[in-house]
């Protein structure tokens, strides 16, 4: 292989594992402060994905644009499902939330992606910008701008939760709340809006995604499980309910890929992060970057 | 479930009629009906039964909630399709379905039981990717009966097998309950801190679920092969046959014996019959019904059954 050729796989590499890393900063999101472990997160993103897509098919609206809309309308749809579902879980503790909380969204999964499946088809479906194949060429290796323009639009969306749970009130009181529930509601947070307003950041988060996703890729109706899969291998490799490690643990697994299918074969792309995640599962529960108790 | 409680219950002789009844009545249906499609429905019917009793032994008894089942089902079809269509003698070829599976259980057993709860599913859930993909990668062909085979095709004698293997499987979930063994299983689905206090051998019992219920997976599988005229290897080891089962299970009722048995019958029924007209209905219909059971009626069907029969009975009485 050309050194072309695998420069070009490695940054691809990342640029995949920039959505990666935004798919799965949603569901540590969920999972470090509410110990609701979303398994119909996939499923979330397919509908962020969906949403731009047909903002651009029907109104022509750009894929970057339209987030505007996009990120709102998913934070709306995560609350609602917060409200519906989610929220009967929030009074349970410990190892019977989680459990119950992957359950409770393993039913979500049947119900969202069958109702998509009703609504938009099983048609695979991709925006097709007009700017699509153009992008600088360094060395040999091209840039598509849809390609980097995703990756910005990741990095500005971490950047943003970042200063929100650092900087804001609302952001502080998701944060207490991720370290001793109790202690932050005696001190007067309403953990129930927490937890609302925590799912909801969820989704809006697997909305920018799922964006990002039906333009560098595709859209159809059962992609969920396989983005699932994918944020829950970053989740375990920043080790789980570590927010800031969830987007570098992203770019490493679209590294570790990308040369996965340099030295090895294309083909086991797909095995190796899987390979990892049962090991570090396994061999280091508490994750790459991950301290000791989390 | 608890047989104790039946034979307290008056007319507990209805219970083991009612059973012989329907082993008579699956013996003399191939007789009744020619028609292929009832038989089939009722393969599938078995075939759910099988499944949903296997992972319930893990699941309901032991409460280790397993996303892996695929793999054991996958493992028991390959072997048995290769085996069989190697020209193996099938029933030694069926044999060899639960055993590879159980093999393959040993594997991982000890090292996925060092995870817990919410860890242990999704680990489970990647094994069983792992499995999906090397197959698909190293088997991309559609396996195919040979012609020999097709011409010879019998579904009775494959519905018959199927009826065996549900019976068998109900029949070691429930000798297993009556076991002592069910002691330590169940007091390990309560509390693994209070069961290991007291002296349960946690990893042991976990062990010992996993095998029981990994080997009827893997017939299960076998089974799968054994009636499909043509699929895809990798098509067994797909997650679908994992989320199927479990919805089944749950619905029906997790941790009793005529939980899986009815949620099975339930989840074919329905299927079938809104597959014609709406294809995606029924799977939301159970995600609708899974969730309700999860959150606010664990007991599942059964346990909806048990008390409008009660209620009817109590309201005989008044």
């Amino acid at each position: 292989m050309s050194f072309e050729s695998a420069a070009q796989n490695i940054v691809f590499g990342l640029f995949v594992g920039g959505i990666y890393g935004i798919a799965a900063v949603g569901l540590a999101l969920a999972f470090g402060v509410m110990n609701v472990l979303n398994i119909a997160h996939g499923e979330l993103l397919m509908i962020g994905g969906y949403i731009s897509f047909w903002l651009f098919s029907l109104w022509g609206i750009d894929p970057f644009v339209s987030l505007i809309i996009c990120i709102p309308a998913m934070f709306v749809i995560g609350w609602v499902l917060d409200r519906l579902v989610y929220r009967h879980v929030a009074r349970l503790t410990g190892e019977t939330k989680i459990k119950n909380s992957l359950l409770i969204s393993f039913g979500m999964v049947l119900i969202l992606q069958n109702l998509a499946l009703r609504l938009f088809t099983a048609d695979e479906r991709t925006i097709q910008v007009s700017y699509g194949g153009a992008g600088f060429n360094v060395f040999g290796v091209s840039l598509p701008y849809t390609r980097l323009l995703s990756l910005l639009i990741a990095l500005i969306a971490i950047l943003a939760l970042h200063f929100f749970l650092q900087r804001t009130d609302p952001g502080k009181a998701i944060r207490a709340t991720a370290e001793d529930w109790e202690a932050a509601e005696l001190s007067g947070i309403s953990v129930q809006r927490v937890y609302m307003m925590t799912f909801a950041l969820s989704a809006a988060l697997a909305g920018v995604a799922g964006a990002l996703v039906s333009v560098t890729a595709s859209v159809t109706p059962s992609i969920g499980l396989d983005w699932t899969l994918k944020a829950l291998i970053v989740v375990v490799l920043a080790g789980t309910g570590s927010i800031s490690g969830a987007f570098p643990a992203g770019l490493l697994l679209g590294l570790v890929e990308a040369l996965s299918g340099i030295f090895i074969d294309a083909s086991y792309r797909e095995l190796v992060g899987l390979v990892i995640f049962l090991l570090v599962l396994l061999l280091r529960p508490q994750g790459l970057f991950g301290s000791q108790g989390a | 479930m608890i047989p104790q409680a039946a034979l307290m219950r008056p007319r507990a002789w209805r219970v083991p009629v009612m059973i012989a009844g329907v082993i008579a009545l699956a013996a003399l249906i191939p007789m009744l009906t020619d028609r292929q499609d009832t038989l089939n429905l009722l393969f599938l019917i078995c075939l759910y039964i099988t499944l949903g009793q296997s992972w319930n032994i893990l699941v309901g008894f032991a409460g280790q909630i397993s996303l892996g089942h695929a793999a054991f089902f996958g493992i028991g079809a390959l072997v048995t399709r290769t085996l069989w269509l190697d020209g193996m003698f099938f029933p030694l070829a069926f044999l060899l379905s639960g055993l590879a599976a159980v093999a393959f259980a040993v594997l991982i057993g000890v090292p996925t039981f060092r995870l817990r709860g919410a860890y242990f599913a999704i680990g489970t859930l990647g094994i069983a990717e792992v499995l999906r993909i090397t197959v698909s990668q190293n088997l991309p062909l559609i396996s195919t009966m040979t012609t020999a085979e097709i011409a010879h095709y019998n579904l009775t004698l494959r519905y018959y097998v199927a009826v065996g293997l549900a019976l068998a499987t109900i029949g070691a979930a429930y000798l297993l309950l009556r076991s002592s063994w069910s002691l330590g299983i169940l007091a390990v689905r309560e509390d693994e801190e209070a069961a290991q206090a007291t002296g349960v051998n946690v990893l042991g019992h976990k062990l010992l679920a996993l095998f029981i219920s990994s080997f009827f997976a893997g017939l299960a599988g076998g089974l799968f092969a054994f009636q499909q005229i043509s699929y895809y290897p990798s098509a067994a080891f797909s997650p679908q046959w994992t989320f199927d089962t479990l919805l089944i299970a749950f619905v029906g009722g997790l941790g009793t014996i005529g939980g899986p048995v009815l949620g099975a019958i339930f989840f074919v029924f329905v299927r079938e019959r809104l597959a014609v007209s709406l294809v995606q209905i029924h799977q939301m219909i159970f995600g609708v019904l899974f969730i309700i059971v999860v959150l606010t009626f664990p007991g599942g069907l059964i346990e909806a059954w048990r008390r409008v029969r009660n209620s009817r009975w109590l309201a005989r009485r008044v």
